[in-house]
């Protein structure tokens, strides 16, 4: 008789890590929205929880206009396209998003995907061929792994957010070779962010072309909320910026954005554009107004900001030990003991009306076991606060006395010496 | 490193390889060439990767994340360094 095909799944480390999990918790993995009343509350399990672990992160999910627009547009023009982008499946709606796309970022070229995974997918293995290099952040994104592992280029690292180590990789690598450098603007596990002044410089120093994943710094980044490289100023720099529907903007899709001269020939090679249906004309009809609205969502920005702060310094008068020492992002990700305190924890939050996201190893870099928050623009000062309240009960509850977590003089140097990780099973 | 990697033996190269290894033994496994990362040793795809940016740094070169799969022992990895060092 033959192997069972399932036997492999036995040793793979996110079915072991679910399998540890005590008889009768919740499963975090299957989590049910039984109604969704705004950009912060859910009923789960019968309970009205409040959501803060949604990457919704500008709450454009019930904008008006985006509504409205997805409504227009279903009536319309119908519920799916039922083509690929190059067949039947270019509609006015889908041109006029990639216009969207150019004004919003200030590009003459843009290319929407039907999710941000085969933005990146389709990008970095079509830019990087046989000849080529790829050099990636140890602790990228599934998507970018995943695209690594569909191409044919030589993939390389360099350490987690370090120019230096990019800059000394590089030097290795032969002149000749066509190079494309990817990185995140924000990472979305522990929320820290790229130095990407420093990671320009290394890339032009050796002629290496850089693309950027803004999905998790789309919105509230930059004046106008382009992302990290707006904010820092260096996008006329960055050659790619790869981007997602699926946070800022609400709604699902993805997207890149660039001034290469011949950009518009990816069309017609990049198969995770051809080979599936484009998005429904109400999703790029929403799409179309939230990144409209994302233009001068200042007051939004200054509440995301606002919420954020709040949560991180509460979190932290609680003792907690959080990924990132200052507010780097809308993602405040609290680090924990092992897989079972967070399970426990994450248990214990949810019955209590809050909802968080779980990340264990290898999804996380570094080892860490995660209880990820992130918040949103609607998330009121209350809400924070009763989000900050939960934690400090079931923190009592449960015994976990977070500021012993960790002896804090070892913290400063474990930073130091994070190891990389295996994102490649990411999944942020 | 300031010696001429290209002249080093295969053997050379192994025992560098174990010296790098060493911190990463924590069950002390006796290091032979057929010493396998993830069986033998256990070591996690996290520490593999830190091994691997380590044997990177102590020749500098770059091996690549598509030779993973091929480079299961402590045998294999000393070949790919060898082939690469000599190659340059
Ligand atoms: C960094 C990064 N890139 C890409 C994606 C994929 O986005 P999408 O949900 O649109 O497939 C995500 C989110 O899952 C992400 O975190």
């Amino acid at each position: 008789m033959s192997k069972d095909l399932f036997e492999k799944f036995d040793d793979h480390p996110m079915v072991k890590a679910h399998r540890l999990l005590p008889e009768g918790m919740p499963d975090p993995s299957a989590v049910r929205m039984d109604e969704v009343h705004s950009q912060t509350e859910a009923t789960i399990d019968g309970r009205r929880t409040i959501l803060v672990g949604t990457n919704n992160y500008m709450g454009m999910t019930f904008n008006e206009e985006a509504l409205e627009a997805a409504h227009d547009a279903l009536r319309n023009f119908g519920t799916g396209t039922t083509g690929s982008r190059v067949l039947n499946g270019t509609y006015i709606g889908h041109t006029e998003l990639e216009d969207t796309l150019r004004e919003f970022y200030g590009t003459k070229h843009a290319m929407v995907f039907s999710t941000g995974y085969q933005a990146n997918l389709g990008i970095v293995s079509s830019l990087a061929g046989k000849d080529d290099i790829v050099i990636i952040d140890a602790d990228s994104h599934a998507s970018i792994y995943d695209a690594c592992a569909m191409g044919n280029a030589t993939v390389t690292r360099f350490r987690h957010n370090d120019a230096s180590d990019l800059e000394k990789r590089l030097s290795r690598l032969p002149a000749e070779a066509g190079k494309l450098v990817v990185v995140e603007g924000i990472y979305s596990m522990l929320g820290d962010r790229a130095p990407l002044i420093e990671i320009v410089a290394a890339c032009k120093k050796y002629g290496a072309s850089i693309a950027v994943d803004e999905a998790h710094s789309m919105g509230f980044c930059g004046e106008t909320g382009r992302g990290i490289a707006q904010e820092l100023g260096v996008e006329d720099e960055v050659d790619f910026i790869i981007g997602t529907f699926s946070k800022s903007v609400g709604t699902v899709g993805g997207f890149c954005v660039s001034n290469h001269p011949k950009f518009e020939q990816l069309r017609l090679v990049c198969r995770p554009y051809m080979f599936t249906a484009s998005l429904p004309p109400s999703v790029v009809a929403s799409a179309r107004a939230a990144i409209n609205a994302l233009r001068y969502a200042d007051n939004q920005r200054g509440a995301l900001w606002d919420a954020a702060n709040r949560l991180h310094a509460g979190l932290k008068g609680l003792g907690f030990k959080l990924a990132t020492d200052k507010v780097e992002s809308p993602i405040i990700a609290v680090c924990l003991e092992d897989a079972i305190t967070v399970a426990e924890c994450w248990s214990e939050l949810l019955k209590a009306g809050v909802y968080v996201n779980t990340a264990f190893p290898p999804a996380t870099p570094a080892g860490l076991y995660l209880l990820r928050c992130s918040v949103c623009a609607a998330h009121t000062s209350e809400q924070i606060d009763q989000i900050i309240e939960k934690f400090a009960q079931v923190a009592g509850k449960l015994g976990i006395r977070p500021n012993e977590t960790r002896p804090s003089g070892e913290e400063s140097k474990k930073e130091q010496d994070r190891p990389e990780s295996d994102a490649a099973a990411a999944t942020g | 490193m300031g010696v001429d990697a290209s002249s080093l033996t295969n053997k050379q190269i192994r025992d560098s390889i174990c010296v790098l290894i060493g911190p990463l033994n924590t069950k002390n496994i006796p290091l032979v060439p057929e010493t396998t990362f993830s069986i033998d040793l256990d070591l996690d795809s996290l520490t593999v990767m830190d091994l691997v940016a380590s044997i990177e740094d102590e020749y500098e070169i770059v091996l690549p994340l598509n030779m993973l799969p091929d480079m299961e022992n402590i045998q294999q990895v000393a070949d790919a360094v060898e082939k690469i060092v000599k190659g340059q």
